[in-house]
């Protein structure tokens, strides 16, 4: 079992939503700091356009190769040293993670930033087994205080306000002075921070995910802002990164093509703070024979031959990557396969009209807006899933920002397909589309049908120009007049006017 | 205003058949609309058809009933693949039809590539006029400011943004007031609207906040599907704005009524009882 979901109730999870006004007024932060700051970043890259193409291509290679991929970054990485588990779904993901922790009798992890193991629900079943894990990313550390899921893929806490920080923090943190000063953003930082510090020193295991992973060297990345991935990583003696297939890629050439377009989709930065390669443990010393001085490629030798009598100064003994299936290999080869193209920028949500009026925690799962419409059916089945494809206008703008150009909407319709075929949707839906059907099949009934019906409808609503009820439009009209139509229709009046041309 | 150009492919020299598809809303609710459309296209030299019409498909298409989409689509392709070009007063329909369709048939050997032909020459209105055409002014004259909203599709499947403007700025009398937010959905999204109608209408009180703030007396789109949705929700509001196609303006059509509106004259006359004389 992933992380539990309520995506069945999606309805009532948005009226809830739609009707807490503290959350819809936290929400406008997401249209505040994210739109015109991509915006800005994508127009000053001529080349962000031929990017994302390229981008795109990138990932269609490497999906399309994804068994020798895997190979290869399996190969490096136990190369380098290090471990390589492949977790068929959230149950071995666990598993595998305190079986890893038990081993070295941990007490206490602490997890960098990362969907996946939101994605496994992997905090509850360590805090059941005895370990006692720590968000390191504010967001994250703020959301594990409230017992909360993420709302956001990027900004997990993006659905609270500073004041409700403020007190969670000092539910929390009772053993600070009760009278501190947290009324300022920066203060609340501090805070965590000093907490957080702490905790990194004691800390047996860190957890982190990765944004991507190469195949090349066999190396993880990490792309955070606030450097608790860096202390997570380096610290503990064992690393464990949890990701899943897809964030696999080729070499680090192309990852550096990817880069460029991550930050600016997602925060509008041209990079974030911190990109954060990890490849294998500590490296120990080992003896090295004497190095002369000489060309400039002869230093570089040099300088790693050196490395490699010294060993590193820092980093974990034991390194270790969960790559994690759960659903994602069945998408390849199929109408999803471009789903598997995402590289978590949130660039989708962050535009989705739908997302910004109810937020993330409405969608139900851990996957929230138009990326999480797509996959979370994926993932936990249509059946659970169904409205989330359905709740979407189909305005396209999450396509149009989307840096690895995944036709969203596209998407979100094949699920709309595979409903309709199942008989998943409403029957009153599935009756009032038929009856119109069998009309538009028929051009002559259906010209006589819509005269008919025009003409009693201006009649009804005769000399008042719009309707405030209208039977069987009642869940139109609940919110909004529905126009009161001019009464001929237009090939009727074409007809009379002009003769069949 | 004809350009010179401007032939019908088959016959060099003689004015291009335009087929019109008025839409079915259009058709049933709104022939003012396909009226200002034919007009629109007989001033820049077509001459215009009307072949029978139901719909594109696009209610069982964005549905996931991708047999009616076919068949519809199929009614569409037949009634008028015979014309030079399809135009199209919606960005919506007019995306159905030229990106969709060949999606349809993708891989059928039999309608693959009439689906692709008939999707090659379906435009949206305004931009047939102004990118096929060659029509940079109209003729008519439109008192009052106004605003626009960019309707998703014609914006984003089609591209449709500057040409609207430009033809609005040859309107005599006419100011565009630009308002927050013209690119963002209105909340419409077909049966959208009425399968989510909450979250539907949450997104159209914002819409019919930002058209109000710019202090146009007019709203104009160019998809009747939303022009319906944000006309409603303005009325709902008590809001005295007005609200239209873009086509009518253009086409110098506005002596209808706005949407969801009726003019004095025409409330007396149709509420007064037959036989009685005023
Ligand atoms: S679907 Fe695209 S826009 Fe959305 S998170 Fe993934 S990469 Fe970013």
């Amino acid at each position: 079992m992933s992380a539990q979901s309520t995506a069945h109730s999606f309805k009532a999870n948005a009226t809830g939503a739609m009707a807490d006004a503290q959350l819809t007024g936290n929400l406008k932060a997401v249209r505040q700091n994210f739109i015109d700051k991509r915006a800005k970043a994508a127009s000053e890259l001529p080349e962000f356009e031929a990017l994302r193409e390229n981008a795109k291509e990138i990932k269609n290679h490497t999906l399309a190769h994804l068994d020798l991929y895997l190979e290869k970054y399996e190969a490096k990485v136990t190369a380098s040293g290090g471990y390589v588990h492949f977790a068929a779904d959230a149950e071995e993901a666990r598993q595998i993670t305190l079986d890893i922790c038990r081993k070295v009798g941990a007490k206490t992890v602490t997890k960098g930033k990362s969907m996946i193991t939101e994605e496994v629900g992997l905090n509850a079943f360590l805090e059941a087994n005895g370990v006692t894990p720590v968000e390191t990313d504010l967001g994250e550390y703020i959301i594990q205080l409230r017992g909360e899921a993420p709302s956001h893929i990027i900004a997990p806490a993006v659905h609270l306000n500073k004041e409700q920080i403020e007190s969670d923090f000092r539910r929390v943190h009772t053993h600070l002075d009760a009278n501190r000063d947290l009324t300022e953003k920066t203060s609340l930082l501090t805070e965590a921070r000093a907490v957080l510090r702490e905790k990194f020193l004691v800390a047996d295991v860190g957890i982190t995910g990765a944004n991507f992973l190469i195949a090349e060297t066999g190396t993880s990345i990490i792309v955070t802002n606030e450097g608790n991935g860096d202390l997570t990583q380096v610290l503990p003696k064992v690393h464990v990164v949890m990701a899943s297939i897809e964030k696999m890629v080729p070499t680090l050439e192309d990852v550096s093509q990817i880069l460029r377009l991550l930050a600016r989709s997602a925060t509008g930065q041209e990079m974030s703070v911190y990109t954060t390669l990890s490849t294998g443990p500590r490296r120990k010393g080992a003896f090295s024979s004497e190095v002369d001085a000489g060309s400039r490629e002869e230093n570089a030798t040099k300088k790693e031959a050196r490395a490699q009598a010294r060993g590193d100064v820092d980093g974990p003994e034991e390194y270790h990557v969960i790559i994690l299936d759960n659903g994602r290999s069945a998408m390849l080869g199929g109408e999803f396969q471009d789903m598997l193209r995402c590289i978590r920028c949130a660039a989708c949500m962050n535009h989705c009209p739908v997302y910004h009026q109810i937020g993330g925690h409405a969608y139900g799962w851990i996957y929230p807006g138009p990326m999480g419409s797509v996959l979370t059916p994926s993932l936990i089945g249509v059946d659970e899933a169904g409205h989330l494809p359905n709740a979407s206008t189909f305005c396209g703008r999450c396509e149009s920002v989307c840096p690895m150009k995944i036709p969203l909407p596209k998407m979100m319709r094949h699920w709309r397909e595979r409903e309709f075929e199942r008989n998943l949707n409403p029957a009153i839906a599935r009756y009032g589309l038929g009856l119109w059907a069998f009309f538009a099949r028929r051009p002559k009934l259906y010209a006589l049908s819509t005269r008919i019906a025009m003409k009693a409808m201006r009649l009804l609503g005769r000399g008042k120009g719009r309707f405030t009820w209208l039977l069987g439009a009642s869940a139109w009209t609940k919110y909004r007049d529905f126009a009161v139509p001019e009464g001929e229709t237009f090939q009727a009046k074409w007809k009379r006017e002009r003769g069949v041309k | 205003m004809p350009v010179e150009s401007l032939a019908s492919p088959d016959q060099p020299g003689a004015a291009p058949r335009v087929a019109l598809f008025a839409t079915c809303l259009v058709d049933a609710m709104r022939p003012t609309v396909g009226f200002a459309a034919a007009k629109l296209l007989e001033d820049a030299g077509c001459t215009v058809h009307v072949p029978p019409q139901t719909c594109c498909g696009q209610p069982a298409f964005n549905n996931g009933d991708r047999q009616t989409s076919r068949d519809l689509a199929l009614q569409m392709i037949a009634a008028f693949e015979p014309y030079d070009y399809v135009v199209v007063p919606s960005g919506s329909c007019g995306g159905m039809i030229s990106k969709h369709y060949p999606e349809l048939f993708a891989g059928d050997p039999n309608l693959a590539g009439r689906a692709e032909r008939l999707a090659a020459k379906t435009f949206e209105l305004v931009s047939f006029l102004t990118d096929v055409l060659g029509v940079t002014s109209v003729s008519a004259t439109f008192e009052g400011r106004v605003t626009y909203h960019d309707s998703c599709s014609g914006l984003r499947e089609l591209g449709i943004q500057s040409q609207p403007r430009k033809l609005l700025a040859s309107v005599q009398g006419l100011s565009l007031v630009e308002m927050k937010d013209n690119d963002v959905c209105c909340g419409f999204g077909g049966t959208f609207a009425v399968k989510y109608g909450e979250i539907s209408d949450k997104i159209v009180s914002e819409k019919a906040v930002n058209a109000q703030a710019s202090e146009a007396g007019t709203l104009l789109a160019g998809d009747l599907g939303c022009l319906m949705n944000m006309a409603g929700k303005l009325s709902r509001k008590g809001s005295a704005m007005d609200v239209r196609h873009v086509a009518e303006v253009l086409a110098g059509m506005t002596a209808t009524p706005p949407i969801g509106k009726v003019t004095p004259d025409a409330a007396a006359k149709e509420t007064t009882p037959r036989g009685t004389t005023p």
